[in-house]
């Protein structure tokens, strides 16, 4: 009998490794498109295929982000499905057009339209002839296949979708590039203050810190307000230099490298700013570029940080820890776990760059033989796994709260999607301050589990 | 200030405005941002709550992803519908085809898991790979020894509506392959009722104590050997009736089994359904015990119910639900609390649901059929509602609007059927209307100024 019966209790997990995926690590391309496209300004999005695409990735993203989030469909119909969609594609740019007035809208395909064949370049390019140019949106496409890689690659696509087609080139401004990758609107704050405080002139494409967090309204917006302007876009080619916060992503096919190929912007790829070693190397950028040493704030965030570092070193030495999600910010942990004495026995995701092992061996070289990096994976490997090995912490996403609760092991939420708590948006995981606090939740965690199994219930740790 | 899109005019008509003509049962316009979801939608959200099969969904991964753990459809034993299985193809997969990833997926999943029986729900692209699922089913039902039932839910093949006709088709083959022997003559079937936070457990007692005996809940914490044998059963009691209707009617020609529609939702629909049901039977003892179990429960709710219509006698709401059918009843049970619909709609009511509803609501209020944000946005405004009832994906537009809202969707992880569950729907009413976190936000009310849109 394989299916317990108690009624919190899911089935006993398998120990072969399957050929269906249970429990899926990862999100379909377009979902990470639709991200993307949201931190430009004045901008709507259009799946090209059924309408369940849309209102799946719409339900999913606003039980995180908590914010209306419009999603059109050209809403396939069987016709279409025969004998292609480019009339459904014509009517939803109309009706999107009449309906939000947007600027740019973003038509992300699915496997459906990819796999009947719609070149939705060239049904663009007859809609474009055939429509008035007065106030036409600007209209980007971009090829996302949920058979194609996860979200985080649909995400990285629908960038460079947006900058290829906007970028125009110029005269050198003094202005850079910043291509932050999926992290939070709380994270993007902070990036643009960093950047503020060196005096930077910086694009951060996309930026959906305000779109997709914002205020209550008075009155009903449209789009929210917020995001990339367009014209910021266009000045992305004229900029002195692009920082990309990636390593796990395909170096040959973003953003950055179309602007360092096709418009000589040379670029910085770091990893996502998480510890005190990997955020230095973002600031080392910065100060390089504006001739300026850090300013004394984040002196005093970094100097803050590893004080604290030492205040709780003991708690954390050799505790072991499975991290799960998004290949970047899986990275970025092992990293910052590196550096505080943990080891982050898995490293696990659902994406399947091949990057993620010399990503973390580079980070952590020490650890190499501690630590097991499994990429294309599920919850049900990455639980049986955890199950096995009894880590002291779970850090990721909330959807491994199922595991946590099975297992007895605390979860640390990060990232996307945190779907049980509130405030997803507002998690706060890149710079200084971002790590400092991480660095708290993760302590924190694990005295409260010592102090939780203490017979005697110490107030004082 | 946005138009309303002419092609969405006719599904949209506000009482007593205009001789009464409702569009409905329409593909959704493209380009509408729809709240609507997909064939598979219907189909997965029909079948979800059966809690011992397995729910492989055969196409990329995304399908699988967004149905996860997703409904508050909860079980009094195993788990296994809370567990999403997919065979995430990939491009080799669209170009050679997924016969054998499926058959693999499938028989390995089923020597693991040992369900009663698959469920196996095609994607978008499976039709059009040329997948042949029916073939791949027969034969692991040959070499499983267990049901395994094909779900036809390409997603662009039609609305929701035909999900649930799919999902209804793939039940119907499981109905009348089991023993009926020894169910009483005074006995029914629930359909459409999906066990959130247990309800279909409290409407079963309910029927318990009139003495009539449940043999299957079909898709409320659903067995597959109780819908076997529910062929057994003497009534078909339907809720929820765009779902699960089909099904009704293939066992009322089947099996001459014949069907009411009722609605465990507020106290005078929860009352109905249990008259209709002991009427059925003769009305007699089962009668009887109804009426005194409805004025036992009444009174056990009443004083807490009049202390929150205290507070909320004369607030506005607006409803947006995925069939019409629920619309009816929390009409009735807001005017319980002294509140007035003036906004409701749904994602797949028919003709017939919408002249009802026209004719259940007051003057003035706005019926809506497969609505989009921004059209509830704007009558939300104009209507200067108080309160919006919906799902997951209408609760952003209330609350950036400053709008209270309730759950009433199959995520929700609260019990509002029958009378406890009324008792908590006021409450969760109740606690969002007056709460007094609404003075920081700009509201729109009564007296404030047309509602418009900010572009």
């Amino acid at each position: 009998m394989i299916c317990s019966t108690t009624q919190t209790r899911l089935p006993q997990l398998p120990d072969a490794p399957f050929t269906s995926t249970q429990n899926a690590c990862k999100l379909c391309t377009p979902l990470g498109a639709c991200l993307a496209f949201a931190g430009i300004e004045g901008a709507r999005t259009v799946l090209h295929g059924s309408q369940g695409c849309a209102t799946y990735i719409r339900r999913y993203m606003i039980s995180h982000f908590k914010e209306p989030i419009d999603i059109a469909s050209s809403n396939f119909g069987e016709q279409a499905a025969i004998f292609g969609g480019r009339e459904n594609l014509r009517v939803s740019l109309q009706n999107v057009s009449k309906q939000y007035e947007p600027r740019l809208i973003g038509v992300a395909t699915t496997c459906l339209s990819e796999t009947i064949g719609d070149d939705v370049g060239m049904f663009l390019k007859e809609i474009e002839r055939e429509t008035s140019a007065e106030g036409r949106p600007v209209v980007v496409p971009v090829s996302t296949p949920a058979y194609a890689g996860t979200h985080a690659e649909g995400f990285h696509a629908a960038v460079r979708a947006v900058i290829e087609q906007l970028a125009e080139p110029g005269e050198p401004g003094k202005h850079v590039n910043l291509f932050p990758g999926m992290c939070s609107p709380s994270d993007l704050r902070y990036l643009r203050e960093v950047l503020e405080d060196f005096d930077l002139p910086t694009i951060v494409t996309p930026d959906y810190s305000d779109t997709l967090d914002g205020p209550t309204w008075d009155q009903y917006h449209l789009i929210p307000r917020g995001g990339t302007s367009i014209q910021q876009i266009q000045q992305t080619a004229r900029a002195k230099a692009s920082i990309e916060l990636s390593q796990t992503n395909d170096a040959s096919r973003t953003a950055g490298c179309f602007l360092e190929e096709q418009h000589s912007v040379p670029r910085h790829r770091l990893p996502l700013p998480i510890g005190v070693a990997q955020t230095d190397e973002l600031f080392a950028v910065l100060e390089r570029l504006t001739g300026q040493p850090t300013p004394e704030k984040h002196q005093m965030e970094r100097g803050r940080l590893i004080d604290s570092f030492v205040d709780g070193h003991k708690y954390l030495f050799d505790k072991r820890a499975v991290v799960f999600g998004e290949e970047d910010l899986v990275v970025g942990m092992a990293g910052l776990l590196a550096e505080i004495g943990m080891v982050p026995i898995v490293c696990a995701s659902g994406g399947k760059s091949g990057k993620m092992q010399a990503a973390i061996e580079d980070l952590a070289p020490d650890l190499t033989s501690r630590v097991e990096v499994l990429q294309g994976v599920d919850f049900v490997e990455i639980e049986k796994l955890a199950e096995k090995l009894r880590p002291d912490l779970l850090i990721g996403h909330s959807k491994g709260y199922t595991m946590s609760r099975r297992l007895g092991i605390p979860l640390i939420r990060i990232g996307f999607p945190i779907h049980d708590r509130v405030g997803g948006a507002r998690i706060l995981h890149l710079g200084y301050r971002g790590t400092q606090q991480l660095f708290d939740r993760i302590t924190n965690a694990l005295i409260e589990t010592t102090q939780a199994d203490s017979s005697v219930g110490y107030t004082y740790m | 200030m946005v138009d309303i899109l002419e092609s969405r005019r006719p599904q949209i008509h506000q009482i007593g405005k205009e001789p009464f003509a409702m569009e409905c049962d329409k593909h959704s316009a493209p380009g509408a941002v729809s709240q609507r979801a997909c064939v598979f939608c219907g189909s997965r959200v029909v079948l979800y709550p059966i809690v011992d099969a397995l729910h492989l969904i055969h196409g990329p991964i995304g399908c699988a992803a967004y149905t996860w753990d997703i409904r508050g459809a909860v079980s009094s034993g195993p788990q296994l519908h809370r567990m999403s299985f997919s065979t995430d193809l990939k491009e080799r997969d669209v170009i050679y085809g997924g016969e054998k990833r499926l058959h693999k997926a499938l028989c390995e999943l089923i020597d693991h898991y040992q369900p009663k029986a698959a469920f196996v729900y095609s994607t978008c692209i499976v039709g059009l790979i040329g997948d042949d699922v029916d073939a791949i089913c027969k034969k692991v039902t040959q070499e499983k020894g267990i049901p395994v039932l094909p779900v036809h839910s390409e997603g662009f093949k039609g609305t929701k509506k035909d999900g649930y006709a799919a999902a209804c088709a793939a039940l119907d083959s499981l109905v009348g392959t089991g023993s009926t022997k020894g169910i009483s003559p005074v006995s029914v079937n629930i359909l459409g009722d999906f066990n959130i936070a247990g309800e279909t457990w409290l409407v079963r007692e309910y029927y318990r104590r009139i003495g009539v005996e449940v043999v299957s809940t079909i898709t409320g914490d659903g067995r597959i050997d109780d819908v076997r044998r529910s062929h057994g059963a003497k009534l078909n009691v339907v809720q929820c009736s765009g779902s699960m209707i089909h099904l009704a009617k293939m066992m009322k020609e089947k099996y001459d089994i014949p069907f009411i529609r009722v609605s465990y939702f507020g106290i005078e629909d929860m009352a109905q359904a249990l008259y209709d049901v002991a009427e059925h039977f003769g009305g007699g003892r089962p009668l009887e015990k109804a009426r005194q179990l409805v004025r036992d429960e009444v009174a056990a709710i009443m004083p807490e119910l009049q202390r929150y219509r205290k507070d909320l006698e004369g607030k506005r709401a607006a409803i947006y639900t995925g069939g019409a059918f629920k619309a009816f009843s929390l009409v009735r049970s807001l005017r319980t609390l002294g509140m007035k619909t003036v906004l409701a709609g749904s994602q797949t009511g028919n003709q017939d649901d919408y002249t009802l509803l026209k004719d259940l609501c007051d003057e003035d209020t706005v019926l809506v059929d497969d609505t989009n944000p921004l059209e509830l946005a704007k009558f939300m405004r104009e209507k200067k509602v108080d309160l919006m009832i919906g799902g997951v994906k209408e609760r952003p537009i209330a609350y950036k609007l400053g709008i209270g809202f309730v759950d009433h969707n199959h995520e929700r992880k609260l019990c509002l059927a029958g009378f406890d569950g009324m008792r908590q729907f006021a409450k969760e009413v109740h606690a969002t209307v007056m709460s007094p976190i609404w003075k920081f936000t700009q509201r729109p009310r009564i007296s404030a100024a047309q509602g418009g849109f900010v572009s």
